[in-house]
């Protein structure tokens, strides 16, 4: 299988949010400079009826790409991919995306921590993980699997957060490497 | 940790040892599936693992079991359902025998939904839905007709968004748990194992459904399971596919025509 050799030595950034983790996005998303170049997954909660609204309102804030994942998608510099509902958002180590409509994990489908796991194995250290707003522990198991295999992990702080306790049990239960506000994991990001 | 070249060695090694090919499947989500089998199965190494999946053929059926992804519910998507029920099944109708494959049927929620589209046409009687899955142990549940009573609401509440306008309770009854299936609607159903990867075609259809089967699929082992159902498509037969799925990288999607811009319905131009 032919490789897209740009993404995948440029590394990979997954951010996955629940509830109130759109004010952080809608915050953050413009702030990426123009020449950003690193793709980004987004895993979002959401209802499942909501369809394309999500992808048409994240396009309305940045200048990058956006789409809604499809299968076999090649991760492309400058792209931002949205995990289609319902649908679990896998990253292969070719640096493809899968998709995968296995049982929900603690009710959750598409799964942050199921994305970041998979992140995590094929991309190794150069995976930024971001953890944003919400009302359960979705993304910390996966945030600890991007640990084990020498990623970065950024959360949103949990007292700027709208819903605190998703990224309050990443803070709690596994190895952050920097706690911030919106506008500072997009300046981080920016550096990367 | 499982390193990425001892899933490779399992595969390859279970191809040659036990006829089980999935070499060709997207790695991401299966490395997800073996890991969980090896955690629950408490070895104590990934060896000691796959050394009994190879010395023992039963327990690797478990294993074939355990790694497929077997999800799947009563009209799931309901405008797809929609458009089988307006446009399709009306198609259907002018053949004198209709033949229906199902391909990756899992517990059989989607061959009772078209059964019931079928009834509901008055063709039933005149149709056979083959249904085909690797997994056994699914196959014999969908045989049975009977589906936990605890899923009918969302079936009910799907039918009803697909278009159906009978009582959906009139076509199973409930006890305890379970809600069993009409004997009418399963009458015509034949259900067999059949593996997309290694056997060949052996009907002519006029619509195949592979649903949230090739997704699973690498794009190399997606062409070849494409042609296959090609070669089992009459002329001007219908191929339905998965609401992420497309035949545009296909070899064989020059000759297939989409039939909404909207469903993934496909039908054969030749
Ligand atoms: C997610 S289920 C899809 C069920 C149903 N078609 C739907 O869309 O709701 C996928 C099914 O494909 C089956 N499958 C996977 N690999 C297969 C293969 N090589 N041949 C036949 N069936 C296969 C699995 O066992 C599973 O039951």
């Amino acid at each position: 299988m032919e490789k897209d050799q740009v993404a995948i030595t440029g590394g990979l950034i997954v951010i996955g949010g629940s509830s109130g983790s759109l004010d952080a996005l809608l915050l953050m998303l413009p702030l990426l400079k123009k020449d950003f170049h690193t793709p980004v997954i987004l895993v979002m909660h959401r209802n499942t009826t909501t369809g394309t609204a999500l992808t048409e309102l994240i396009a309305s804030r940045t200048h990058l790409e956006v789409k809604e994942a499809d299968e076999k998608d090649k991760l492309m510099p400058g792209w931002i991919y949205i995990a289609p509902p319902d649908y679990h958002l896998l990253v292969e180590e070719d640096g493809t995306l899968s998709l995968d409509i296995s049982e929900k994990v603690n009710y959750c489908r598409p799964s942050i921590d199921v994305n970041f796991a998979s992140a995590a194995v094929a991309f190794k250290e150069k995976l930024t993980a971001v953890l944003l707003s919400g009302a359960n522990a979705d993304g910390v198991e996966g945030m600890m699997r991007v640990k084990k295999y020498g990623g970065k992990n950024i959360v949103q702080d949990p007292q700027e957060a709208i819903v605190p306790f998703m990224p309050e049990q990443a803070v709690l239960s596994c190895e952050v490497d920097m706690i911030t506000g919106a506008a500072g994991i997009a300046a981080i990001l920016n550096e990367l | 940790m499982i390193e990425t070249d001892e899933i490779e060695v399992l595969l390859e090694e279970a191809a040659a040892r036990h006829g089980y090919d999935f070499t060709g499947y997207a790695r991401a989500s299966i490395r997800r599936r073996i890991e969980t089998f090896y955690i629950k199965g408490r070895f104590r190494s990934f060896d000691e693992m796959k050394q009994r999946l190879m010395s023992e053929p039963g327990y690797f059926f478990h294993f074939v079991e355990e790694i497929t992804v077997n999800v799947t519910e009563m009209f799931r998507d309901t405008s797809f359902y929609k458009c089988l029920r307006q446009d399709i099944v009306p198609v259907l109708a002018t053949y004198p025998f209709i033949r229906i494959w199902h391909a990756g049927c899992s517990t059989g929620e989607e061959v009772y939904s078209m059964a019931i589209l079928l009834k509901e046409a008055n063709l039933l009687h005149k149709s056979i839905l083959y249904a085909t899955d690797i997994n056994q142990s699914v196959l014999e549940k969908a045989k049975t007709g009977i589906f936990p009573v605890s899923t009918m609401r969302l079936n009910s509440e799907n039918y009803i968004k697909s278009g159906g306008q009978f009582d959906f309770s009139t076509y199973y009854h409930a006890n305890y748990n379970n809600a069993k299936f009409d004997h009418s609607l399963s009458e015509r159903m034949i259900f067999a194992n059949h593996n997309l990867t290694s056997d060949s075609s052996f009907n002519e259809f006029q619509l195949i459904l592979c649903r949230n089967v090739m997704i699973y699929f690498n794009k190399e082992l997606q062409a070849k399971v494409t042609v296959l159902f090609d070669k089992s498509l009459e002329s001007l037969g219908f191929l339905a596919l998965g609401n992420k799925e497309t035949l545009r990288f296909s070899p064989i999607n020059n000759f297939y025509k989409q039939v909404d811009s909207k469903e993934k319905i496909w039908r054969k131009t030749r």
